[in-house]
């Protein structure tokens, strides 16, 4: 059976170089960095340091101004939280758009019980923020502007450097979680005038427990991890090697090849859109036409549910991801913890359609005979719930929906 | 590759029983909603006092199809009274089980034959 990997936005294979990167960092290499008089510790210190200096050429940053992290998850919980608690004297405002990943908002959560208040930013039907209405949104009291690089769900990139510019004119920090950007887009964090960035290793072909937190030099920030002095004392914790290795030798090979990997991906990505706006009928596709990431693709199909679209894409060897609360959690404890997705309710998605949805996100590793197989079973997979949808009969009935 | 339902859900999933709708039906029954995420049809056909025929529609995740089918095959052939005493334990059960998340899938099959019923109950009072 086919076995066609279109779901890189929750993760991307291991490039099989930074498995080789990393292997010495296991058995041969297992120093300590914070031990580093002697060579197994120094071994490690080196790697680490050489690491962070090619994360910080993925994003044009001093090395000294990356933070590594367990993840992106933390280094948004480091960012949101570190921020508030650090400059808490300037004032207690946050400014978030509202299509933020959950490790942004949820951070924002515990902050409401202490004095602070939280702006949400609508964005438009595309996803996008208008940098205006962070511009008018800003107080003497606000301390944080946080919006994404780039939204995984529907794709669109958000105009960080307009608003990037308007936090520098009035002097409050910028973070941007670029947690589905880095590696894919260039990023660049001058251009940006970002005081903060979230990266993930293991979202460009990097390994899973490993991000970074790029903090611009001068910025104060609170650790929230109470322990030794590792990462300039903004993460305690001894670093996690091989994986800080391996981040670092996928930032160096992302910026090496992404632009390639990226005209290639625009291209299969305008192939899938194309052959599934021919093939299937009742299909809205969702985010930036053309701010978006490459090889990103994601619509909602009416009368069809997300979770059985993509059970049925799975049998025939097709991963995709969803934004349909009945995906949302299959692991919870009860009904409570299925959540459709904040992302198509913000753009604007009908609930009784969000269900629908579907986001298929190539990678660098993909081909157009993929694409082809794609557009092959679909149609078929989209026929069968429909001809099992109530819903879909009452509209074949009444002509409307 | 094991996936987060049983073998016997994905086999009625894959290969649902009784999709369909049955004209001039005795009792038709709907729950759920589909701003919800899922909503069933349910139909019948009633003889003598037994279901003779049952067929359904449904909008919905991968238990909810497979919970539908389910219930079809089990009302079959069963009098008013035994289809009235199913309850949304037997449809999982029969299922070898639903993820905690997915029970109220269950529990909607089991409301679309009581609903179904009421409405053959109705239709055919005096």
């Amino acid at each position: 059976m086919a076995h066609i990997f279109f779901d890189h936005i929750s993760t991307t294979p291991l490039d099989p170089r930074v498995y080789e990167a990393m292997k010495p960092y296991f058995l041969e290499w297992y120093g300590n960095p914070s031990s580093h008089i002697h060579d197994q510790g120094q071994a490690a210190l080196v790697a680490v340091d050489a690491a962070r200096g090619a994360v910080a050429g993925l994003v044009n940053a001093d090395p000294r101004e990356i933070v590594f992290t367990s993840g992106a998850t933390e280094a948004n919980n480091l960012a949101i939280k570190g921020v508030a608690e650090a400059h808490a004297k300037k004032g207690r405002h946050i400014i978030v758009s509202e299509v933020e990943h959950f490790s942004v908002m949820n951070s924002l959560l515990p902050l409401g019980n202490r004095g602070y208040e939280v702006t949400r930013l609508k964005v438009d039907r595309d996803g996008k923020v208008d940098p205006e209405d962070v511009r008018s949104e800003i107080r003497a009291d606000t301390i944080l502007i946080s919006v994404m690089h780039a939204n995984s769900e529907i794709g669109t990139i958000e105009p960080v450097a307009e608003i990037g510019r308007i936090a520098r004119e009035r002097e409050v920090l910028f973070h941007t979680d670029a947690t589905a950007s880095a590696g894919h887009v260039p990023l660049d964090v001058r251009e940006t005038g970002a005081d903060l960035v979230t990266l993930s290793g293991h979202n460009f072909y990097g390994p899973k427990g490993a991000g970074a937190l790029f903090v611009r030099d001068g910025v104060a920030l609170a650790s929230q991890l109470d322990g030794g002095f590792q990462e300039r004392g903004f993460r305690a914790g001894t670093e996690n090697v091989p994986a800080v290795v391996g981040m670092g030798a996928a930032a160096g090979i992302a910026k090496a090849e992404m632009d390639g990997w990226g005209d290639r991906l625009r291209g299969l990505g305008k192939r899938l859109r194309d052959g599934i706006e021919a093939t299937v009928s009742h299909v809205h596709f969702t985010g930036h036409a053309t701010d978006r990431l490459p090889g990103h693709v994601s619509f909602w199909v009416e009368f069809a549910e997300g979770e059985s679209l993509l059970l049925f894409l799975n049998l025939r060897g097709v991963m995709a991801a969803s934004g349909s609360a009945c995906s949302s959690n299959l692991r919870g404890h009860d009904e409570e913890d299925l959540v459709a997705s904040p992302v198509l309710r913000a753009i604007g998605v009908p609930s009784d359609v969000c269900t629908g949805s579907i986001t298929f996100s190539m990678g660098k590793g993909n081909t157009g005979e993929e694409v082809d197989e794609v557009l092959g079973v679909l149609p078929g997979i989209v026929r069968r719930l429909w001809d099992m949808s109530p819903t879909y009969l009452d509209y074949q009935k009444r002509g409307t929906r | 590759m094991a996936g987060p339902y049983s073998e016997k859900v994905m086999d009625h999933f894959m290969n649902p029983r009784n999709v369909g709708e049955i004209e001039n039906a005795d009792g038709v029954g709907e729950v759920g909603n589909p701003a919800c995420g899922d909503m069933m049809r349910l139909y019948l056909k009633v003889d003598g006092g037994k279901i003779v025929d049952a067929k359904f529609r449904t909008f919905g995740c991968g238990a909810a199809i497979a919970s539908s089918s389910m219930l079809t095959e089990m009302i079959k052939g069963k009098t008013i009274e035994e289809a009235r005493a199913i309850t949304n334990r037997h449809v999982a059960d029969a299922l070898d089980g639903l993820p905690p998340v997915k029970i109220h899938c269950s529990v909607m099959a089991e409301e679309a034959v009581k609903s179904a019923l009421e409405d053959y109950a109705r239709k055919h009072a005096g």
